[in-house]
């Protein structure tokens, strides 16, 4: 009994740690790499090449005070950026770095997620409630219904995913890609896969969905009012968030720790000695990549333009290929079925 | 059936949007802005009642910190109105100089709103990509006056001296390379017309970088097509001027109307838009920019050819030079007497306006034969357009307050003077 407790605190630190060093460099890599394509530099004087500029700011934020509006809700004011995190955090319990290497291998690992990703913006609504400040509240309005419609064509987006992989086990899901990287499922489900990609872009609040924080309108939306430890929370959050939804898609998508090479002739045995794990964190530099990109290159929609695109675009065509997706699962099209 | 109640929403003057301190109170339902009330006058520092205070040539100054965006143009309309108080005309090569500086302080302005008004809408990387140019033009207002910003560099009778031989270098720092540095100060070897003219012809692909970010991406037009549309009778009525008026549809700009300077020797073209929303606008100030670049060419090049004096040879007006004063009694007198009481203009009034980036900039001027004004009023072409932002902005979205005070362009230091 102590013997499995420990062993499975052991796992649980072994992912939290990492991912906790990882938002910190994804935040210094973020603003590198934004510098490099605005032409100007980013951080490079805090530790060699700037490599210790998220330490810094990690300190500073941990030594500022939290200041608490008088008219705010206290209580709910700090549980906010605590209910924001945890479920952050606890998704990552069943995302497989590597063949059986997930922190839980459970069966509805998908659902979990799903569940996960949905219970985040408990922390939001409630920070902009607790807040009692009508910029908070309007972004807290905002970040409640954008996850909600997005929310729905995630969710239709992978129920294409079960569809196609018959289970809804992350390491099944990946085991059903098996193969070169023709056989992963971005090929057949490409419309999912690109509804995907942009609902999970718009459940993060990330650019060009960021109407929940629209620093240039509601100036920080939901978190207009924390400072301190209580904002770095929140900041924690959304980039473990991040962090996650580009995890997902490497594993949902593009067949997780599969070699793009895996079973062909000459290529598959080169990358032979590279470890899956390797593989899995490429694919999911790349979503990463991608949310900065982004960032430098789109301006924001506008709220209700965030809306209409859910409802009446990314909903429709998850719907649409959903029919489709049962006719080829139903008619053994492919390699894939 | 119930009844909806609006609400009220606070908006600046601490507001990463409201570019300075414009102050919004919003009644809202939802986020549909019902009413728009702008609160001004938290930049006001009596511009007009200080020059009332000091002799003509010591106002300036003053100009510059108007818009303090578009420098030159302001200090242009002031000294306008101060030449024709006083019935001098500057020599042609002055005229060449103000219109080529004009048209830099256009550039500089617009750069500065293509960037801010991307930022206010959610696009951070124009921002950045406008800023790296307007650096160079900073330093062609640095190499001309020697202030990067607030110059002071049009005189009444012409401007303050020629344009000089050398451009400002960047200097060797550790933490650039010997080939960056010589990267940077490539066309900065020669004057500033051969710098000016680099510039002029790498600006339009710099506009065109500005434009891959912006004018086609679907987001950018979402956000701006059909926001806030001004209709043109409605845009006249309202006072608009510059390219709030000329996105409207109509063809009006002094340069053309009313040519001051020597705009009526050069060839350029004035961009009108056809909807009078964001984007129109939009349009009509990027394309200002590639008009600006023309127009400077064109200075360049007759400047180039025709060496002359820069100002009138009035020495009621305009200082003597160094050596005269140094030993010509006359002359030291003149400077003397320039520079603590300065000069008197007839009684009278006079009104004289210029194409500034944001619209029709003018000072009206009552002088009552002293050596200062009775009475100076300036027209900023701001103060009209924020006028207009309640009719604007009425039913449109939260979102759409911030496209809208981009796209006016609006500068305090005008607005509140």
């Amino acid at each position: 009994m102590l013997e499995t407790l420990i062993w499975e605190t052991a796992k649980i630190w072994a992912v939290l740690i990492p991912l906790f060093l990882a938002v910190a460099y994804f935040t210094y890599a973020e603003r590198r790499v934004i510098g490099h394509m605005q032409s100007r530099r980013g951080p490079n004087r805090v530790g060699p090449r700037g490599l210790l500029q998220p330490i810094a700011d990690a300190l500073k934020l941990l030594f500022k005070e939290i200041t608490i509006p008088t008219y705010a809700n206290r209580t709910l004011f700090l549980i906010a950026p605590a209910l924001a995190i945890m479920p952050a955090l606890a998704a990552w319990a069943v995302i497989p770095f590597g063949e059986g290497m997930a922190v839980a291998d459970i069966n509805a690992g998908l659902l979990y997620i799903l569940a996960m990703t949905s219970l985040g913006v408990y922390g939001l609504i409630i920070a902009g409630w607790a807040s009692n400040s009508k910029y908070a509240l309007l972004g807290t309005l905002r970040a409640s219904a954008q996850v909600v419609s997005y929310e729905i064509a995630m969710g239709f987006a992978l129920v294409g995913v079960l569809m196609a992989a018959g289970t809804m086990n992350m390491g099944g899901i990946v085991e059903a890609q098996a193969g070169p990287f023709w056989n992963w499922f971005w090929l057949p489900l490409l419309p999912l896969f690109l509804v995907y990609w942009i609902s999970g872009v718009a459940e993060t609040n990330r650019a060009p969905f960021d109407v929940a924080e629209g620093e240039s309108e509601i100036v920080a939306g939901f978190h207009v009012e924390y400072s301190g430890m209580a904002f770095a929370v929140f900041f924690l959050a959304e980039y473990a968030n991040m962090l996650l939804i580009s995890f997902l898609g490497a594993t949902l998508f593009l067949g997780g720790w599969y070699s793009p090479f895996e079973g062909l002739p000459v290529l598959g045995p080169m990358f032979d000695w590279v470890p899956g794990t390797v593989w899995l964190f490429l694919k999911a530099g790349f979503f990463a990549f991608c949310y900065l990109w982004f960032r430098a290159s789109f301006p924001r929609y506008r709220y209700d333009q965030v809306m209409r695109l859910g409802w009446k675009v990314l909903i429709p065509v998850t719907v649409v290929w959903l029919v489709v997706l049962t006719a080829l699962v139903y008619g053994g099209v492919g390699p894939w079925f | 059936m119930a009844e909806f109640q609006s609400y009220t929403l606070n908006f600046g003057p601490q507001h990463p949007a409201a570019h300075g301190v414009l102050r919004l109170v919003l009644e809202m339902e939802g986020e549909t802005v019902r009413k728009a009330d702008p609160h001004i006058g938290l930049l006001h520092r009596a511009t007009e009642k200080l020059a009332e205070a000091k002799p003509y040539n010591q106002s300036i100054g003053y100009m510059d910190r108007l818009d303090y965006v578009s420098m030159m143009c302001n200090e242009h309309g002031y000294v306008r109105a101060i030449e024709k108080l006083l019935g001098i005309e500057p020599p042609l090569r002055a005229q060449y100089i103000r219109t080529m500086m004009d048209e830099v302080t256009r550039i500089l302005n617009h750069l500065m709103w293509v960037g801010t008004h991307g930022l206010d809408v959610g696009a951070m990387t124009a921002f950045l990509y406008t800023f790296r140019e307007r650096e160079d033009l900073m330093d062609v207002y640095e190499a001309v006056s020697g202030a990067r910003m607030h110059a002071t560099y049009y005189r009444p009778g012409g401007v303050h001296r020629d344009l000089p031989d050398r451009m400002p270098k960047y200097e060797p720092s550790p933490y650039r390379s010997e080939r960056e540095l010589k990267e940077m100060n490539r066309a900065r070897e020669g004057s500033v017309l051969d710098f000016l003219e680099d510039f002029c012809e790498r600006f339009p692909g710099c506009v065109d970088e500005y434009e891959t970010l912006l004018t086609d991406n679907r987001i950018w037009k979402q956000r701006l097509v059909d926001i806030c549309p001004v209709g043109p009778e409605r845009a006249l009525e309202l006072g608009f001027t510059g390219p709030m008026l000329r996105g409207s549809g109509v063809e009006w700009d002094l340069r053309k109307k009313q040519p001051y300077a020597v705009y009526d020797r050069l060839d350029f073209d004035i961009p009108v838009g056809t909807n009078g929303d964001c984007y129109d606008r939009y349009l009509v100030r990027v394309a200002e920019m590639r008009e600006s670049a023309r127009i400077i060419k064109q200075c360049i090049d007759w400047l180039r050819a025709n060496p002359g004096p820069v100002s009138v040879d009035d020495p009621k007006v305009v200082p003597p030079s160094r050596e005269a004063m140094k030993d010509d009694m006359e002359s030291l007198i003149h400077h003397f007497k320039l520079f603590t009481e300065g000069y008197c203009t007839p009684p009278g009034e006079v009104y004289a306006a210029v194409e500034a980036p944001k619209g029709e900039f003018a000072t009206y001027i009552v002088s009552d034969g002293a050596n200062k004004p009775y009475r100076l009023k300036v027209r900023p072409p701001c103060y009209y357009h924020l006028a207009a932002m309640d009719e604007m902005i009425r039913g449109h979205m939260l979102a759409d307050v911030v496209t809208l005070i981009g796209s006016i362009d609006v500068v305090f230091g005008e607005v509140d003077r």
